[in-house]
């Protein structure tokens, strides 16, 4: 490269250097074809910048929410190959309608295909969300629940994964580069057959970076953490006692087994969660809910 | 002589080139931030715009992922827009983005807004299409209650009735 093309290259330099990651696709995009047009750059140099640029720009946030919406029906799928479904229409209803007013109250009440809810059929007391808006909760975790409050507290825990996106955040970084890069650098070229296999396996790896770190590596302790304190503000936010979270995770300390395959492996233990509420105002373990709310838990919930 | 003034004037074009590209580039900055701030991209499957801003407001415009809207007044988290359409309504903004979906992988719906070339774009990524490869590769994989899960849908009405019933009260900004 002479030295008079660093001097013609440099203000695109300067300016991708200065614009936001999106932009500066976009910039790239039209720079190296002036670049090319005014003959300051050859066009393999021009793809080069193009490859460049967009591969240091990627991360999970450049997946569109459809994108998600695939990734998270897929992770779905994993988790109902390993528990079933607990097939009661009113005990699932009412976990929707309770679970879709909090979402409704988040900080992300809208979502690519929203937000729904589903129990499973299993003793162990586990929960996982997917980047798409499944919920899904064991019956084993529902029994730690004594009240609509505690069952709440579950629920925005749930959301608070979701709405601070921890499950995309899974996925490898380099595992994301290739995808994207299979997808942005080949263009306006119609994908052949082994794109799309690439593709597919790329989508396989994905699904199981989120799976492999819901089921059994478990989120940091931080993102745990982080859960917790939106749950808490969102329970404040619809009006449900925020210490339900507290007396939901007292109920689960009794009901862990240790060694178990469930939240006992995946989660920070009952006792430090519960600790690390305190320090935010939170200590009750005596929910009082109204009458009314008690009354359709009991009759929903009383002998799940 | 005549050498030494044909290599000036080649580095007098080359400024020039170099000044035009400076040029291009800042203009194009500039249109991409006021684009920015004058579009927003809808980025849920239906976006739903609504005669006040609250999910309780009648629905009077539905629009779909990838559509161009323009926004007029922001309130809270809510957006007053006008849609391709000519209609105006409020959006919530999380159902908005900056970004230009036309632009990155997708699927079908986007037709309005998008080039040619934004159009090959759509389709790419994980679609549909990758989900039923990914599916033909993993035989154990039974979406059936994936699907049913997500036909559960509870309208603002349900739960409004649903926090009356149970006697709980939002705070400000809560739940609307």
């Amino acid at each position: 490269m002479n030295k008079n093309l660093w001097y013609r290259c440099l203000p695109l330099i300067a300016v991708l250097s200065l614009a936001s990651c999106q932009t500066m696709e976009t910039v790239a995009d039209v720079a190296t074809v002036i670049g090319q047009g005014t003959g300051a750059i050859s066009a393999s140099q021009a793809n080069s910048i193009r490859r460049t640029t967009k591969a240091v720009s990627r991360s999970a946030e450049d997946f569109t929410p459809e994108q998600e919406y695939y990734i998270g029906r897929s992770v779905g799928a994993v988790v109902l190959s390993k528990y079933k479904p607990h097939d009661i229409l009113a005990v699932n209803q009412y976990v929707n309608v309770l679970g879709q007013t909090l979402a409704q109250a988040s900080d992300l009440p809208q979502i690519f295909g929203g937000y729904h809810f589903l129990v499973l059929n299993s003793d162990d007391i586990n929960a996982f969300a997917t980047p798409s808006g499944l919920v899904f909760v064991t019956r084993g975790l529902l029994r730690c629940c004594r009240n609509e409050d505690d069952l709440a507290a579950v629920l925005a825990h749930e959301i608070g994964h979701i709405e601070r996106r921890h499950g995309m955040a899974a996925i490898e970084k380099a595992r994301i580069t290739e995808a994207l890069t299979t997808i942005a650098v080949e263009g306006a070229k119609t994908l052949g057959s082994r794109e799309v296999a690439q593709l597919t396996r790329t989508f396989g790896g994905a699904i199981g970076d989120i799976t492999n770190t819901m089921i059994n590596k478990g989120y940091s302790r931080a993102s745990e953490y982080e859960a917790d304190g939106v749950a808490a503000a969102l329970l404040r936010r619809v009006g449900y006692d925020p210490n339900g979270l507290l007396e939901m995770l007292t109920a689960m300390k009794r009901n862990l087994k240790p060694g178990g395959l469930d939240f006992a492996k995946t989660h920070p233990a009952p006792d430090d969660r519960i600790a690390e509420l305190r320090k935010s105002g939170l200590g009750r373990t005596d929910v009082r809910p109204a009458a009314a709310r008690q009354k359709r838990f009991q009759q929903i919930l009383g002998r799940i | 002589m005549v050498m030494k003034k044909g290599t000036r004037r080649k580095t007098d074009r080359a400024r020039y080139r170099g000044a035009g590209l400076i040029l291009c580039v800042l203009l194009l900055l500039i249109a991409d931030a006021w684009s920015a701030e004058t579009r927003w991209n809808v980025q849920v499957r239906e976006g739903q715009v609504r005669s006040a801003p609250s999910f309780l407001a009648k629905i009077v415009a539905r629009t779909s992922y990838g559509e161009w809207v323009t926004p007029i007044q922001d309130q809270g988290a809510w957006k007053k827009v006008k849609t391709n359409a000519g209609v105006q309504g409020w959006m919530h903004v999380s159902a908005l983005t900056t970004k230009n979906l036309a632009l990155r992988a997708g699927t079908t719906n986007r037709r309005t807004s998008a080039t040619g070339g934004e159009i090959a774009l759509a389709g790419k990524g994980f679609s549909e299409d990758v989900e039923k490869q990914y599916k033909n590769l993993n035989r154990n994989l039974d979406y059936t209650w994936v699907d049913r899960t997500e036909r559960f849908r509870v309208s603002p009405e349900e739960m409004q009735a649903f926090l009356k019933r149970g006697e709980l009260a939002p705070a400000e900004g809560g739940a609307q």
